[in-house]
């Protein structure tokens, strides 16, 4: 099978080849070239992971094959440019691969019924299948430059499918803002990798990993913490890490299946999976880690608080998804990749599941605000039992997945002495708890609040969340009784016992945060709209997202674009004004020169008759002996 | 057959000139096959150029030579090596499909197209010479007919464009002429140069051109060919030259004859004055940073479609520039693949905006909104350009970008950040005009508008075709290159890098 | 006795008055007429040259008769002009003939 790898990502790319070029026309035919497309690659990567394991292949002692793809000579002491294109195939890939996969076909299954009579549908399966390559090949790819190249990918499957109802003013808004917010982040990545190059002179994981192994790469501290820092900026905006975070809310403009494996499940969590696969990189530099560590615990605390009060069930999960994000490369920074890997695979299922679980609601009820809903329990049964399961999870309560993972982030975070992170995450767990059932209370519970017509969704759309639910129990502990710790890590093993005191607080504070919110919002001890008022500033604070869109909007409008603007009169009127006026001194220096000209006829022949006799005299004067001199 | 391969290319264009004259006005349908037929030899026999041409050995190739001038030394000489031959091969996709972008011209269609056809075996010319007199001469013969195919054919302040554009490229030709002329001097002299009179550019690069000459040659071989990529602020023809060119001027113009520029300064600038090249390089990588940044910066607050991409251009260049003043392989490495990828991604957008301005008839952006809904073949294409233009991967233009941040950041790492820094402000305005022309509701103004079909999507599929292949399997293009870019580099890299900041 | 130098007057007086003619002139008749005169005053010096200087050759008659072929060629052409314009203009007044300027 391993050898099959590198059809894991064709597969899709031929299924949007074929869906693009051929049957876009027939809405049955495409769906059915989407589904064998990641079905095909669900298989191989569901026969890659169980040979990784038998074959015990290891992170130490990966598969790896690659071919070249662009060889430029180096000559005198500039470098080259070697560039191949291989996968990569140890523990992190191949779980990472069958998390992509399988979600991928689970939502791709949803969609069916959600995407239902839209006009755009083939569409719709083309870009999701072209999706699932950019991820599977950003996922496979054994160096940093192959990386890039899904990296950008998605992020372009990401602007086409936040767009994908173009006809919005507000989803081609936010398209745009999460391509250039990316952007950002893709510059520095893209000088990270440069520098990397320039210094390591490869690409490859591999490689980097030995020559930093080596302790002879004779690359200086301060290039390295350079090169790291440029390099984090990709997943800080890719994993929407505060202050690049203002994309991921707006994302929520694209179809609910859209947002749910996009921008929950596996493409934000890409940052994640290069933390941890470059983790070698950033290990060497302490000031790194420590700004990623302490990035990932703001992001993972503003968002929590920003979800506290939001009304959109969309929103509420794309500010729990940047908390959940933040967490994760919280403990990265703190020097665990497995409990932030961990973290990611379990967060993938139960995440995904609350998105199809709110698509599936939005589906029914036609509108995203969790006030307009409510009672929805008798009418959708599953899809609120699901979804309970889900937020059950996302508040790490035993024994679900969430728990397993929260925990290890937790104990991590304890053990690398972050004291105060630790707290700040403890704390973040009981706000998780708290405004997801804050959401599940509303919107699910209490009366109905206006006239809307639920009912269960159709087979297409429930079959997935219940099958994602049953990951979201089973996936924390099945893969802590599989040693996933000592399957994906880095340096040596890590074995993740339970400890006790920490999981005890956390739960603690989960449950706690549950109960604030059956005690607010189900059984109504307080008037929520009084303490609106009493907190006012602090409301509007968190309600506007501490302003920060606004100040980003504000630095475009008046700084990039006044620049921009000055540039453009600085073009107009300086340098095309010298330009112009170096053709208008010609011009006129030439309307003043033309009064020589009077087009008189005899003017002329007098000038010329004159000039010949000048002319004669002067040749003649060796003739005449010097009579004119 | 092989040595006559490179004159085919060249004369195909004339002989369908030639052809047309015979050809009554009325009949334009046969007037644009005619030219689409001979264009369509020369895109075959670039083609088999590309295929004929042997990376292995390397060097001039296909060469052809008959004695014109023999006083002057002049020689009639042809012969490509990787750097030119992609230029060729880019030429001829350019002009082929500029045939089909024009299909729907209807006012004097006749001379349209033998200016047309005269224009490109020129520019075909430029890149094929070997010999100095026949590079400027070929030179030349591409700028005329430009002057009476954007005052002729033109639109927005045709006149005034056509004017400011063949003035600006003739005062940079004659730049060029004092240089050549000075080096073919200098080469004839018995003391210090061969003691033999020749125009051939290889010949020319073998003679020590003591180091005051060079400063002073490469001068006026920058400033001459810098009107011409164009460097910043002697750019400011193109934005204009762009705008007012009718459709197919516009992409050859922005595709291939910007390209004569950076082609040249290669070939002649770098080639024979290695140390001057040294000494002016930092200077020419402080005004490319310029280029890239400021052109993109404009290209932000533009409001006619084709100043921006005309603006575009202007910083696109400006990445050229930068690889090649990087003076080192991967750089101008990438500086040749990218006047290649960024000749076929402003032939695309130009016959996009063609497109939609003839069905259309305004070209600003504020009037539209929602094209996607009726136009959604011309949507996906100026996706692709757009993405290729922000250097998206999958398509060419990031190989090459790639290559020349590669290349300049070992150089002038703050002006190589500087200009990876246009890359933010490109995906900006490219996105900003992608969501204000076709996203959004449907606006009933424009639902007469046709989506492009039959001949009209044929440069669409050429142009996004090249751009994906090359993009996907870069070595096909970038081994030639590298291969012509090698010996240049190895000549180069036992200078000093210095002088002027 | 009739020397050179009486020929060579009369040749340079005939010259200047052509001259004068041609640039004085308002007619355009007249001016062709004076270059006529100015054509022959050079035929004179011609004819006196040779005969003063090398008699036994005939170089300058034959010159002479050149220079009288080519001003009836010329008269014939300026001629024609001058009636083409007369035919679109109704003048021959040379003053007027400006149109080239600018």
């Amino acid at each position: 099978m391993l050898e099959l790898a590198w059809l894991i990502p064709i597969f899709p790319l031929i299924a949007y080849t074929l869906i693009i070029f051929l049957t876009k026309k027939s809405k049955s035919i495409s769906v059915a070239v989407a589904l064998a497309g990641i079905v095909a690659s669900l298989v191989i990567s569901i026969g890659v992971l169980v040979e990784t394991i038998q074959k015990g292949i290891t992170m130490a002692e990966p598969f790896e094959v690659a071919v070249k793809w662009l060889r430029l000579s180096a000559i005198d002491k500039y470098t080259g440019l070697n560039i191949d294109m291989g996968i990569l195939i140890d523990p992190l890939s191949a779980v990472m691969m069958f998390v992509v996969t399988s979600i991928a076909t689970l939502v791709i299954i949803y969609s069916v019924g959600y995407m239902h009579g839209d006009p755009g549908f083939s569409r719709y399966f083309a870009y999701m299948s072209l999706f699932a390559f950019s991820m599977l090949l950003l996922v496979i790819a054994n160096n940093f430059f192959e990386m890039f190249f899904g990296w950008e990918l998605v992020g372009l499957c990401s602007y086409l499918l936040i767009g994908f109802w173009f006809e919005k003013p507000s989803a081609a808004k936010a398209a745009n803002k999460a391509f250039i917010t990316n952007r950002w982040g893709d510059f520095g990545f893209m000088l990270g990798i440069i520098l990397l190059y320039i210094n390591f002179g490869t690409f490859n994981f591999g490689e980097i990993s030995r020559i930093i192994g080596d302790g002879a790469s004779g690359v200086g501290a301060a290039i390295l913490t350079l090169i790291s820092l440029l390099i984090f900026a990709g997943p800080m905006a890719k994993s929407a890490q505060f202050p690049l975070h203002v994309w991921l809310p707006d994302a929520m403009e694209g179809p609910t299946p859209v947002s749910s494996i996009l921008h929950a499940a596996t493409m934000v969590a890409a940052g994640v999976y290069l933390l941890a696969r470059g983790f070698v990189l950033f290990n060497e530099s302490t000031e790194t880690l420590l700004f990623i560590a302490y990035i990932g615990g703001i992001t993972a605390f503003i968002a929590a608080s920003f979800a506290l009060v939001q009304r959109d069930i969309k929103r509420i999960l794309a500010y729990s998804t940047l908390s959940q994000l933040g967490y994760m490369v919280m403990v990265i920074g703190v020097g665990s990749i497995t409990a932030g890997m961990f973290h990611l695979t379990t967060h993938a299922f139960f995440k995904c599941m609350l998105f199809l679980g709110a698509g599936s609601v939005i589906h029914a009820v036609h509108t995203q605000d969790i006030f307009e809903m409510g009672g929805l329990s008798k009418k959708m049964p599953i899809t609120t039992w699901t979804f309970i399961i889900g937020a059950l999870a996302l508040a790490g309560i035993f024994p679900l997945s969430g728990f397993w993972s929260k925990d290890e982030i937790l104990l991590a975070t304890h053990q690398a002495g972050f004291t105060g992170l630790y707290w700040l995450a403890t704390l973040v767990a009981g706000m998780t708890a708290f405004y997801m059932f804050r959401l599940i209370f509303i919107a699910f519970f209490g009366e109905k609040r206006t006239d809307h017509h639920a009912h269960e969704s159709s087979p297409w759309m429930t079959v997935p969340l219940i099958i994602l639910a049953f990951f979201a129990v089973f996936s924390g502990w099945g893969l802590v009784k599989m040693g996933y710790g000592s399957m994906v890590f880095f340096g040596h093993p890590h074995h993740g016992e339970i400890n006790l005191g920490i999981a005890l607080i956390s739960t603690v504070f989960a449950l706690g945060g549950i109960v604030l919110a059956w005690l607010i919002y189900y059984r109504k001890i307080v008037d929520t709209d009084l303490m609106k008022q009493r907190f006012r500033p602090i409301y509007n604070l968190l309600w506007n997202k501490l302003y920060i869109d606004e100040i980003y909007e504000w630095l475009f409008d008046k700084v990039m674009l006044g620049v921009a603007w000055l540039c453009n009169q600085c073009d107009r009127k300086v340098v095309d004004g010298i330009a112009d006026g170096l053709g208008d001194t010609v011009r006129h220096t030439g309307g003043w020169m033309r009064f020589m000209q009077t087009g008189s006829l005899q003017n002329y022949a007098l000038v010329i008759f004159g000039a010949i006799v000048i002319i004669v005299l002067l040749m003649a004067t060796p003739v005449l002996g010097g009579v004119i001199r | 057959m092989a040595s006559a391969l490179l004159a085919i290319i060249i004369l195909a264009p004339i002989a369908g000139a030639l052809t047309i004259l015979f050809i009554p006005e009325k009949e334009d349908v046969i007037i644009k096959s005619t030219a689409a037929f001979f264009t369509f030899i020369s895109l075959a026999a670039s083609v088999a150029a590309y295929f004929m041409y042997d990376v292995a050995k390397g060097g001039m190739q296909l060469v052809l030579e008959i004695p014109w001038v023999n006083e002057f030394g002049i020689k009639f000489s042809l012969g490509v090596d990787g750097i030119s031959l992609p230029l060729i091969l880019l030429t001829s996709i350019v002009i082929f499909t500029g045939v089909f972008a024009s299909w729907d011209m209807q006012h004097r269609i006749k001379e349209f197209f033998i200016f047309l056809l005269v224009l490109v075996s020129g520019v075909f010319g430029v890149f094929a010479s070997r010999d100095l007199f026949f590079f400027y001469l070929f030179f030349e013969v591409a700028v005329i007919p430009m002057y009476i195919l954007i005052g002729v054919w033109g639109s927005t302040r045709k006149e005034y464009a056509a004017m400011k554009l063949t003035l600006y490229l003739l005062v940079g030709s004659a730049f060029v002429l004092i240089g050549a002329i000075a080096m073919f001097l200098y080469g004839a002299d018995p003391v210090k140069g061969l003691g033999y009179r020749t125009f051939d550019i290889a010949s020319l690069a073998q003679v020590q051109f003591d180091p005051a000459f060079q400063k002073f040659a490469f001068f006026l071989m920058m400033i001459g060919f810098g009107f011409l990529v164009p460097m910043w602020p002697l750019h400011t023809w193109s934005p204009d030259g762009h705008v007012a060119a009718p459709t197919a001027v516009s992409m050859l113009h922005a595709g291939v004859l910007m390209k004569l520029g950076g082609y040249g300064l290669i070939r002649v600038g770098l080639a024979c004055f290695p140390e001057g090249a040294h000494y002016w390089a930092p200077l020419i990588a402080t005004l490319c940073c310029v280029n890239a940044t400021y052109g993109a910066f404009v290209a932000m607050v533009q409001k006619d479609l084709k100043f921006v991409i005309g603006y575009s251009s202007v910083s696109h260049m400006g990445y050229v520039l930068l690889g090649i003043s990087a003076m080192n392989a991967v750089g101008i490495d990438g500086a040749v693949a990218q006047m290649f990828a960024h000749g076929i991604m402003t032939a695309l957008f130009f016959a996009i905006v063609g497109n939609i301005y003839n069905k259309a008839h305004t070209r600003m952006i504020a009037e539209f909104g929602g094209l996607a809904h009726q136009m959604p073949r011309v949507a996906y294409s100026f996706l692709i350009a757009g993405l290729a233009s922000l250097g998206l991967p999958g398509l060419y233009n990031f190989v090459a970008e790639f290559a020349i941040f590669m290349g300049a950041i070992q150089v002038y790492p703050v002006r190589a950040f500087i200009s990876v820094f246009a890359i933010v402000i490109t995906a900006i305005y490219v996105l900003r005009v992608m969501m204000r022309v076709f996203f959004g509701p449907r606006n009933p103004r424009w639902d007469d508008l046709k989506d492009a079909r039959g001949v009209e999507i044929v440069p669409f599929i050429i142009l996004s075709g090249t751009l994906i292949l090359f993009g996907v399997f870069p070595d096909l293009l970038m081994n030639m290159i590298d291969n012509g870019v090698v010996p240049l580099a190895e000549k180069l890299a036992t200078f000093k890098m210095g002088g002027i900041f | 006795m009739i020397t050179l130098e009486y020929y060579l007057i009369l040749a340079a007086a005939l010259f200047c008055i052509g001259l004068f003619g041609a640039v004085a002139k308002k007619n355009a008749v007249a001016v062709l007429m004076s270059i006529e005169l100015m054509l022959n005053s050079v035929n004179i010096n011609l004819v006196a040259f040779n005969r003063f200087l090398a008699p036994s050759q005939l170089v300058g008659h034959v010159f002479a008769i050149f220079v009288i072929v080519v001003a009836a060629a010329e008269v014939a052409v300026g001629l024609a002009i001058v009636i083409s314009i007369y035919r679109d203009r109704f003048s021959t007044e040379v003053d007027n003939l400006d149109w080239l300027k600018w």
